[in-house]
Formats: C-alpha cells, sequence, structure tokens
C-alpha cells in the first residue's frame, strides 16, 4: 500500500516540475514580448486593427481602371527585367558557390586553411544583409541592373555555398568512399561521385533561390532604382493605390509561375 | 549471338546510360548556362560606368572596413537600434510562431482532414508570393510607417514559413503513439500537446530560431526600405543621406556580428534537434 502512494507523490512532483517550467517559459516569453513591444514602441491593439483596414483596402483597389491597366506595358517590362536579374544573378552565384563548397566541404576539401578561408567568405557574403550590399553598390554603380544584380549576387552565393555544403556533406560520402578505396584521383571522385551524386539537390536549391531572389529584387529595386521596385516606389509615393495593387499582384503572378514551374522540374529531377 | 556492347566517343566500354532525370538535368544545367549568357546582353546598362564603378567600389569597401567609424551617431544609440532591430524580428517570430503552431495543426496530414490542409497551403502559397517589403508597405497604408506595420508585414512571411516547417515535423510523428493516444479516448487537443509538441519541441525551437536569424535580416531591410526604424534605417540614412562610408562600414560591421552570433546559435540548435 505505501509503495504504490510513493508512486503517486512522485508522479505528482513531476507533473508540478512540468507544469512549472512550462510556467517560467511562458512568463519569460510574455516578458520578452513586453520588452520588445517596449522597444519598438508596437502596440498589439494596433497590430490586429491593421489587419482588417488592410484587407479591406486591398479589397477596394482590386477593381482597376482602364488608366491603370494602360500601364501594364510598362510592369510588365520592369517585371521581365527583374526576373531576368533574378535568374541571371542565381546562376551566376551558383557557378562560383559549387567551387566555394567544393573547397569548404569535409569531403573534398584541399586544404585546411583553404577551408576555411571559402567558409569565412561565404559567411561573411550571407551575413551582410541584401539591403546594406544594395545600398553599398547603387554609390558606385548607379541605378541600372548591375547594381541589383551585384547585391543579389553577393547575397546568393553565401547562402548557395551553406546549402551546397551540407548538400555534398550528406549525400556522397559513401560514394566518395567508394570510389577513393578504388584509389581515383581527386578530380575523378569530384566529377564522378560528388557532382553527380549532389546535383540534383543542388538544382532544387537554385530554384528555391531564384524564387527568393525575384522577392528580394523587388525589395532591392525600391532602394536602389531599378526594376519593379522602382516603379512600386514611385506609384506608392504618389499615393495611386490601384497601381500598387496592379504591382504586386503581378509579382505574386510572377512568384507562383516560377514556383509552379519549380515544382515541376523537381519531380522530374529529383 | 552478338552481346551488344555500346561504346562511347573515346571507344570505352559504356558502363552507365542516363536515366530521364539525369538527361532531364542535363538539359536544364545547359539550358540555365545559355539563359545567363543571353541574360547578360539583355540587361539594361544605362549610366554604368565599370572603369569609374569597379574602382570605386574598391575605395568605399576600402572605407568601410579599414577604418569604419560612427560619426553622426553614437555607440550606445547605434546598439540600441540594433536592440530595436532584434525586437522587431523577436516580435514578428513569437507571435508568428504561436499563429504557425494553430495553423500547422491543421496542415499536417495526419492531424488533420485532407481540405483544411490544402486550403492552408493554398493561402501559404499566396502569402509567401508577396514579397515583405510589399507586406509591410500594404499595412503601412492602413497602420502608418513605423513597428506596427513593420511587425505585421513580417509576421506573414514567418507564418508562411514557419507552418511549413512545423507541419512537417508534425508528419513525421510515429502515427502508433497517436492511435494509442486515441485508443485511450484522449481528446484532440490532448494528443497535440501530450504527444505531437512534446514529441516535435527540438525541431520546433531549431526552426523558430532560424525563422529568427532570418527575421533580423528582413528587419534590417524593413528599416532601411519601409521606415521601420533601427539599425537598418541608420545605414539607410548613412549611405544615402551623409554618403558616409565609414559609417556604412561601421553599421555593416555591426549588423555582420550579430547576424554571425544568431547563425552560430542557430547552427548549435539545428545539430542538438
Amino acid at each position: 500500500m505505501s509503495k504504490t502512494s510513493t508512486i503517486n507523490a512522485n508522479e505528482i512532483t513531476i507533473i508540478q516540475k512540468k507544469n512549472l517550467y512550462l510556467l517560467l517559459t511562458v512568463v519569460v516569453i510574455v516578458g520578452l514580448i513586453m520588452l520588445a513591444g517596449y522597444i519598438t514602441e508596437y502596440s498589439h491593439v494596433e497590430g490586429i486593427m491593421s489587419i482588417p483596414a488592410a484587407m479591406s483596402w486591398m479589397a477596394s483597389n482590386m477593381w482597376f481602371s482602364q488608366s491603370t491597366l494602360s500601364n501594364l506595358g510598362s510592369v510588365m517590362r520592369l517585371l521581365w527585367e527583374t526576373i531576368l536579374i533574378s535568374i541571371v544573378s542565381t546562376t551566376t552565384a551558383a557557378v562560383f558557390a559549387v567551387v566555394f563548397a567544393l573547397l569548404g566541404s569535409k569531403l573534398t576539401y584541399i586544404n585546411k586553411p583553404l577551408m576555411y578561408a571559402a567558409k569565412i567568405v561565404a559567411s561573411i557574403s550571407r551575413n551582410i544583409p541584401v539591403v546594406a550590399w544594395a545600398l553599398i553598390l547603387v554609390i558606385s554603380f548607379g541605378t541600372n541592373s548591375m547594381t541589383g544584380f551585384l547585391a543579389l549576387f553577393f547575397g546568393s552565393f553565401g547562402f548557395l555555398v551553406r546549402a551546397f555544403l551540407e548538400t555534398i556533406d550528406e549525400g556522397s560520402e559513401d560514394s566518395v568512399e567508394a570510389l577513393k578505396a578504388t584509389g581515383a584521383t581527386y578530380w575523378h571522385t569530384i566529377f564522378k561521385a560528388v557532382l553527380p551524386d549532389s546535383m540534383p539537390q543542388m538544382f532544387s536549391w537554385i530554384l528555391f533561390m531564384i524564387e527568393t531572389n525575384i522577392r528580394s529584387a523587388t525589395l532591392v529595386g525600391l532602394l536602389t532604382g531599378t526594376g519593379i521596385g522602382y516603379l512600386f516606389d514611385l506609384y506608392y509615393k504618389q499615393l495611386n493605390y490601384e497601381m500598387v495593387s496592379l504591382i504586386t499582384l503581378a509579382i505574386v503572378l510572377a512568384v507562383l509561375v516560377i514556383e509552379a514551374i519549380s515544382n515541376i522540374i523537381r519531380r522530374e529531377i529529383l | 549471338m552478338t552481346a551488344v556492347v555500346e561504346h562511347n566517343k573515346n571507344g570505352g566500354i559504356k558502363v552507365s546510360k542516363p536515366n530521364r532525370g539525369q538527361r532531364v538535368l542535363k538539359g536544364l544545367l545547359i539550358g540555365s548556362a545559355i539563359f545567363t549568357v543571353i541574360g547578360f546582353f539583355l540587361m539594361d546598362y544605362t549610366g554604368l560606368d565599370l572603369t569609374h564603378a569597379i574602382p570605386m567600389t574598391i575605395d568605399n569597401l576600402g572605407q568601410m572596413f579599414l577604418s569604419p567609424s560612427l560619426n553622426n551617431t553614437t555607440w550606445p544609440s547605434a546598439l540600441w537600434q540594433v536592440a530595436i532591430t532584434l525586437s522587431l524580428a523577436f516580435l514578428a517570430t513569437i507571435l508568428g510562431a504561436v499563429i504557425s503552431l494553430f495553423l500547422a495543426f491543421g496542415t499536417a496530414v495526419n492531424l488533420s482532414k485532407p481540405w483544411i490542409s490544402n486550403t492552408i497551403k493554398a493561402f501559404i502559397t499566396v502569402v509567401r508570393a508577396v514579397p515583405t517589403v510589399l507586406w509591410v508597405l500594404i499595412f503601412a497604408i492602413a497602420a502608418g510607417l513605423g513597428a506596427v506595420a513593420a511587425v505585421i508585414g513580417m509576421i506573414f512571411h514567418s507564418i508562411a514559413y514557419l507552418v511549413k516547417a512545423y507541419s512537417e515535423a508534425f508528419e513525421e510523428v510515429d502515427q502508433g503513439k497517436i492511435e494509442a493516444l486515441r485508443a485511450t479516448g484522449s481528446s484532440y487537443p490532448h494528443i497535440l500537446f501530450q504527444v505531437v509538441v512534446p514529441q516535435t519541441k527540438s525541431f520546433l525551437i531549431s526552426w523558430t530560431f532560424l525563422r529568427f536569424e532570418i527575421n533580423f535580416g528582413v528587419a534590417v531591410a524593413m528599416g532601411a526600405a519601409a521606415g521601420a526604424g533601427g539599425i537598418g534605417y541608420e545605414l539607410f540614412m548613412a549611405s544615402t543621406f551623409y554618403y558616409d562610408m565609414q559609417e556604412v562600414g561601421a553599421i555593416t560591421l555591426i549588423i555582420l556580428v550579430v547576424a554571425i552570433i544568431l547563425e552560430l546559435i542557430a547552427n548549435r540548435l539545428k545539430m542538438a534537434a
């Protein structure tokens, strides 16, 4: 009899402890939310109120007048430019990223100092936000596609190196070992094992990066005065909200189409 | 009967035949290479003078990283701005995470009905297609430029990202455990909070922190592009108003240090998950 009661007592203390931890976590998180709210002067009430307001704004600006629709041509032209920059910067960055990932991977590194150098360069390029790249480059390169291209290039490059590194490290360990055992040279292992093994996954990352870059390109365009982001900014500041929603809709459609194409490609190659 | 042996271009015996996926991939790689080369010619280079731009960039980068200094602001104020940006990112992440948790219960196919799951997925795909900066600016029309628009705008993308991550983690939960609880007559909330969440806790934490890391970068961007304040706004002012490369350098370095610390913590959490 006494045995069962001690077990019950233990169970109760375990549950009490668990509840105490949960309570503490919730208290800490709520405290942090309040602190963050105080620092940023963020008001939760206003935040919730803004959602229906923005929704009704969107609904009321969805009906385009004739004059708005006549601008569709220039929207499409700049949208195309933005898509072009996103794709070209991603593919160019991917070429460099493959080299750096091969240098940085623990399976394929040439020597240790080079491995750390590759990782550090990638980390710096990735952790400087795209906005910072855009603001730095626009000063010397001016407002043209090259600025957007380079800003996206640096951002994508760092991210792709990290993604490719993980792909190589996870996917090709067995085949590299097998090839090394047969006495294959370094280049053999790279071209016969590592790259064929990780290429589909890498291409999938490239597709992901293109999708991300189209959204980032809008941001970069806003800051550097290029592409669709510039057009958005222009009409936004003129308070021409019909154009604003037309441009938003165009971007959404472009991203959805590209996502759909990516998914079809992924199904084929993975 | 002669054995059929295929030879490759060099006369050696062909040992493998590419399958459909490999051929498609090869085509895609060649296609994207060609597109990239053509793309370079299609871009708009108006006003670009490389002979001028490249040395200037190198000179700017040199000033930024070799002699960074805060000229128009002080260290305490710069660090306060970092705190603002971190807070914006934190608010968007944690509020987004709470909403995502409930949406993910509806999205995970093993916990929900197909039509609910598909509806949420479709909603999320559309939400994700709108760039964060446009969400923020759209909310700014309703709420005015500032922290409110920035946080609400960033929440939308955080939700899109976290629901996908959470629901995939939930789908990995051992179906047997869920059935065992169902067999005992447990209620739906019981199953969620006694099995599903505890089982996936470390994944949830690691994904949420990863989003926090991303949101820091986004919050910097929103400061620069959407008037959300914080260190991003300082960066924007230093580069477009003061043209002060030393200050741009100092701010970039501060952002870089914070971002690298966040990345290291995120990696640590990911390893533990």
